[in-house]
């Protein structure tokens, strides 16, 4: 007779992440000591300390964070409950802490937060607790010791330059056969590669050529209808994607900020138009920029929400019909809480759609999807952390009673699939741009 | 006992001054010059503007989502603060003192009302105190320095109160309370209650960081 499964094991399985194990087996407590006390003297300041001394422990930031709430308010999920696992004891004991300790602080940094900053709008004091986790991030990173799939992205950008491995003659391919396809909708449309003073270069992120490539139909039949003059390069610095920003590889994010900005300036363009992506768009223009030294970044950068409301409102793109169920929104941190982008969103999604059923909270005060912030990208084996650790927006979708959610961030789109799937919501999600390319006028097909 | 109380009243009044006014400005300045050198991005994108609005937000009650989602805590932690600041500054006895000492004199208190705002911010002390045992999310990162803090706050607002009863032995309260205020003034600086001096920097800070890049509101 079999024995009987250990419920506790078959309930709880530990995860195994062979960047964290591996990664923290090559650790000595010197050279934890070290790169410690390195990161903190040379890389913070005074932000740092003052959020450290200005702490009053009052644990008002809690309510803010959706694993919190998910798991019932306990208190190791809040926002302040982490830093207390993490950076305060790093602090305390002046970086004198184990292996096991890095190994536990790294998997809080990278997969217990998103850095989505809903706690900077609870917190009374104005403490940034997304970039104390993100220095958490980048201590672990100089240690080694970051999980493993979210570990491999960075090093795709570091090798190729983009998230996916994606070989540059397979990015020309993608869009040619993109192109092909779409010509037998628009006979006449293009993708014009390496299309020098075009008005603006469109960038996406490596996910798409790889396994959503109907977006960049979507994307060009819009822009072709539009009439637009753009382009998109045959070269590197196509991928505005960013993981080094959320490994703490602040040195490899600068590398692909400044192809991707390169990649615009040769073009000659105005302006870069990027897809439907959130991180993406916090790497160009709150992160990656600084690093380089751009207060804000060297040519103007608009997110696909933003352009789209923008071509709507000059009549390039015009309504054809709409799409006929209520639908939700699901505000992408990093372009709401980030950009402020939620009316935008709404005057795209209220043209082309007959009703809106708003997600409470909603806007800036939504909660994150939990896939953001790289957390998805640490891959499988915290999956389940992620659906765990969000039953709120599960409970949040469902409240609305519609079927159709509508994001415009590939994270936000990764994260709330499994949860729907996970809490057995009969929904499903839709980018700006499906429901635009199929509700709008388009010549008759040939 | 008379020349504990002068010790108290005079040279260690003058020491418990210097420690908060210098403490305060050697914590502002470093704090500042440290950003300069380390966080150049600070200044770079302050706004006054944004930093106002966000400061504003958070000093006026229920006017963030924070303080609307607790209700209770919003009015006890505004009656603490505003209690806790009026009473010292606006209590008859310290505006007499002032006046002997100084010659200079404002508005006071009634007697009356500066009572019950002293049991007032002894009650939101328990309050705290009681939240900080009970309540999980303030449990988990409550350490002892915090029991010691509160204390140190509601020391001079229990020795005070004592001994403006007179109940018994007035003088020894007295000094208790002159000794405790002092101990608390010096502690500003150097302890979390730095909060009072940081607050404006931190807050204005992030209120930049949401209105002027990020086009949204962090309240």
């Amino acid at each position: 007779m079999a024995e009987p499964a250990r419920k506790d094991v078959a309930e709880k399985s530990i995860p195994v992440d062979i960047g964290l194990d591996e990664g923290a087996a090559r650790l000595t407590p010197e050279k934890i000591e070290k790169v410690i006390n390195t990161v903190l003297a040379g890389e913070t300041g005074a932000r740092l300390k003052v959020y450290v001394d200005t702490c009053v422990h009052c644990g008002l930031c809690s309510e803010a964070c959706h694993y919190y709430l998910s798991h019932d308010k306990e208190p190791r999920w809040s926002p302040v409950g982490k830093v207390k696992q993490t950076m305060w004891e790093m602090l305390k004991n002046k970086g004198k802490v184990s292996p096991d300790f890095i190994k536990k602080a790294s998997e809080i940094a990278s997969t217990e937060c998103n850095l989505c900053r809903r706690c900077a709008q609870f917190c009374p004091m104005g403490i940034d607790i997304a970039y104390i986790m993100t220095m958490v991030r980048r201590i672990c990173h100089k240690l080694g010791v970051t999980p493993q799939y979210i570990q491999d992205t960075a090093h795709s950008h570091s090798a190729t330059m983009n998230q996916m491995w994606v070989k540059e003659d397979e990015w020309v391919d993608a869009l040619l056969w993109q192109e092909e396809e779409a010509r037998e909708e628009i006979p006449t449309l293009r993708i014009p590669l390496e299309k020098e003073g075009a008005d603006f270069m469109y960038s996406i992120i490596g996910p798409e050529p790889k396994f959503r490539a109907q977006l960049i139909y979507q994307a060009a039949v819009i822009f072709n209808v539009a009439g637009l003059n753009w382009t998109m390069p045959a070269t590197t610095g196509w991928d505005n994607s960013d993981m080094a920003m959320f490994t703490g590889d602040f040195e490899i994010m600068g590398r692909i900020k400044r192809d991707h900005f390169e990649a615009a300036k040769r073009l000659k363009v105005k302006k870069i138009v990027m897809g439907e992506c959130g991180h993406a768009y916090r790497s160009i223009y709150d992160v990656g920029n600084r690093w380089l030294g751009w207060k804000m970044p060297p040519i103007p950068v608009i997110h696909s929400a933003q352009f789209f409301a923008e071509l709507l409102k000059e009549g390039k793109i015009k309504v054809a019909k709409k799409f006929n169920e209520p639908v939700t929104i699901q505000d992408p941190c990093n372009i709401v809480r980030g950009m402020g982008l939620q009316e935008d969103i709404r005057y795209v999604v209220k043209a082309f759609c007959k009703e809106i059923v708003e997600m409470q909270p909603n806007r800036d005060h939504n909660y994150c999807c939990c896939a953001g912030g790289g957390v998805i990208n640490c891959g499988p084996p915290w999956k389940m952390k992620r659906m765990e650790g969000n039953r709120v927006k599960a409970e949040q979708l469902q409240a609305t009673g519609v079927n159709t959610v509508i994001s415009p961030c590939h994270n936000c789109h990764g994260g709330i699939e499994d949860i729907i799937k996970h809490y057995k919501l009969n929904m499903h999600l839709k980018f700006l741009g499906d429901i635009i390319y199929a509700n709008m006028e388009k010549p008759a097909a040939a | 006992m008379h020349g504990l109380y002068n010790f108290v009243r005079g040279p260690l009044a003058w020491a418990a001054f210097i420690i908060f006014i210098g403490g305060s400005l050697y914590r502002i300045i470093s704090m500042l010059r440290l950003a300069k050198e380390k966080d150049i991005i600070v200044f770079e994108y302050a706004s006054l503007y944004y930093a106002l609005r966000s400061i504003i937000h958070w000093l006026v009650p229920f006017a963030n989502i924070n303080s609307r989602q607790r209700p209770v805590f919003t009015i006890v932690t505004f009656v603490f603060h505003i209690c806790l600041l009026a009473v010292p500054i606006f209590l008859l006895a310290h505006v007499i003192l002032w006046d002997e000492s100084f010659n200079v004199s404002w508005w006071s208190l009634p007697e009356g009302v500066a009572d019950l705002m002293t049991l007032l911010v002894l009650a939101c002390c328990v309050y705290f105190g009681w939240r900080r045992v009970t309540q999980p999310e303030a449990k988990f990162v409550t350490s002892a320095s915090d029991f010691v803090i509160l204390t140190f706050v509601a020391l001079p607002f229990i020795t005070g109160f004592l001994a403006y009863h007179q109940w018994l032995g007035y003088k020894f309260w007295l000094i208790l309370h002159i000794l405790s205020g002092e101990i608390w003034l010096a502690m500003i600086p150097f302890t979390r209650l730095v909060h009072m001096l940081f607050f404006p920097f931190s807050r204005g800070y992030m209120g930049s960081e949401f209105g002027a890049v990020r086009h949204v509101r962090d309240y």
